[in-house]
């Protein structure tokens, strides 16, 4: 019982703080510096390698700070325009953190940003590209388009490349002269234009289902299904994604929201309705 | 892993670039261009690191744009342009973050009335070839390129040859690479072959 209690109180065994101390301890060796002013700064030498070894689960499996990963996100266009989806789970290591995270952020009226991957960074990002997005609005007197809202957003996660940043993202949003625009925004700085992207770690999950119902021409009521159903079918087999779902329809109005369905209760109410999930009994 | 392929002929250059983004076990899109136009007689395409690729490339598209803006319109040569890109990586790799980008650059000097083809590693190794691929592609075609390649080729021939290269791709690639977009530059610019 104490060893566990000693894991997460400061002891000696806490590798993270000992590491700080001991550094600490070297620096402070020579009584006189403490009389003098010092500014503060991480006292580490490397900040970027201290996070990797710290933080990063698959360099190193038994590393203390876990950071929260795991999700399934989609999003496609279609004749009336676009389909946001997203699950609500919030996983960090085996542990769920929470099943009511809003993965959706709505950056303004007309643009939306999913999230997946690191759950600080792409909060943080997306609100700090919404500012950038009224900015570009005060300064111009015109509405941001989405390829220009997703290119400050990848040059930004670019210019932190191979520092830590862990984001997938999706731009979506309607302008006069772009009509619905989806851009899948990554933080190794991809940036990509398309009609279709599922992100996190259930995307393949959502494609499956996805890419099987999947036409130009489907109904708005058709669509909004059609993105819940990808999700459903994700977090009933991702063990990392699951909580609820967010629907999302955006066009020339900017975007509707189109409720919170718990997993839940919708995994029994599609399996009656649609007699699938055989794998499952009732 | 991304297809570049290049094949000079006699008075065009044909560059052949797969149109699959992957990432991890994912194709993202089946149309994606991996080509950037530098001027009206030179192209690159470029295959690496995710990220890298495309902020290189419009980075160099950038820089040799405003050359000819300042300039007073000269146009970069095909020799030109391929050494300023060298030099780029060149420098690139020896600071903190080097850019991992292989390329291909397609060009026509318009002086002399010659195609060119250029092959360039993040290394910054650059060489003039008559034909030439980056990654797994290089295995498979460079074989059969120095086989059926002849000098004095035209166009048609060229695409003909290009055409078996992705055949044995399609044939013996294990991942589906969603096809291939052909380039030609010549003495009248860039185009879309399909």
């Amino acid at each position: 019982m104490n060893s566990i209690g000693k894991q997460f109180s400061n002891s000696n065994h806490n590798n993270a703080l000992s590491e700080i101390q001991q550094i600490q301890n070297l620096r402070s060796s020579s009584h006189q510096l403490e009389l003098s002013p010092s500014i503060s700064i991480p006292p580490i030498s490397q900040p970027t390698d201290f996070l990797r070894a710290h933080t990063d689960d698959s360099k190193n499996p038994d590393c203390k700070i876990k950071i929260a990963h795991g999700t399934t996100t989609l999003a496609f266009r279609f004749k009336e325009g676009i389909i946001v989806a997203v699950d609500s789970r919030a996983t960090a290591g085996n542990w769920i953190a929470s099943q009511t995270v809003n993965k959706v952020i709505r950056i303004n009226p007309m643009l939306l940003g999913t999230m997946a991957g690191g759950a600080a960074d792409c909060q943080f990002w997306e609100t700090w590209l919404g500012t950038q997005c009224r900015l570009h609005e005060l300064r111009e007197k015109e509405r941001i388009s989405v390829a220009a809202a997703s290119k400050i957003l990848s040059n930004l996660v670019y210019q932190y490349k191979g520092m830590g940043l862990s984001m997938g993202t999706m731009i979506c949003g309607h302008t006069k002269k772009e009509g619905p625009t989806i851009y899948y925004v990554d933080s190794d700085g991809t940036r990509l234009k398309g009609d279709l992207f599922c992100v996190g770690s259930g995307q393949t999950f959502a494609y499956g289902v996805l890419d099987s119902e999947y036409h130009w021409d489907l109904s708005v009521e058709e669509a909004l299904y059609l993105g819940k159903r990808s999700i459903l079918a994700a977090t009933h087999r991702d063990a990392y994604s699951g909580g609820s779902i967010n629907l999302y329809h955006v066009n020339e109005q900017g975007w509707t929201y189109h409720g919170n369905y718990n997993v839940g209760d919708l995994f029994w109410e599609v399996k009656e309705k649609e007699q699938s999930f055989v794998n499952v009994e009732a | 892993m991304d297809i570049i392929l290049g094949i000079r002929v006699s008075d065009a250059t044909l560059i052949a670039t797969s149109k699959a983004a992957t990432r991890s076990i994912s194709i993202l899109k089946d149309d994606d261009d991996k080509t950037r136009e530098l001027n009206k007689h030179n192209l690159i395409a470029f295959t690496g690191e995710s990220g890298d690729t495309t902020q290189f490339a419009e980075y160099v598209q950038a820089n040799i744009q405003l050359y000819s803006m300042r300039e007073n319109d000269i146009e970069l040569s095909p020799k030109a342009t391929a050494s300023f890109i060298r030099n780029q990586l060149a420098t690139s790799i020896r600071s903190r973050k080097p850019y991992q980008v292989n390329c291909l650059i397609g060009g026509y000097d318009t002086k002399t009335g010659k195609p060119s083809l250029n092959w360039i590693d993040y290394l910054g190794t650059q060489v003039e070839l008559p034909y030439g691929a980056h990654g797994y592609a290089a295995f498979y075609t460079t074989s059969l390129l120095d086989k059926h390649y002849r000098e004095k080729m035209s166009i048609d021939d060229g695409l003909k040859l290009m055409d078996m290269c992705i055949d044995e791709l399609n044939k013996r690639m294990p991942i589906d690479f969603k096809g291939v977009y052909i380039k030609v530059v010549d003495k009248d610019g860039i185009r879309l072959i399909k």
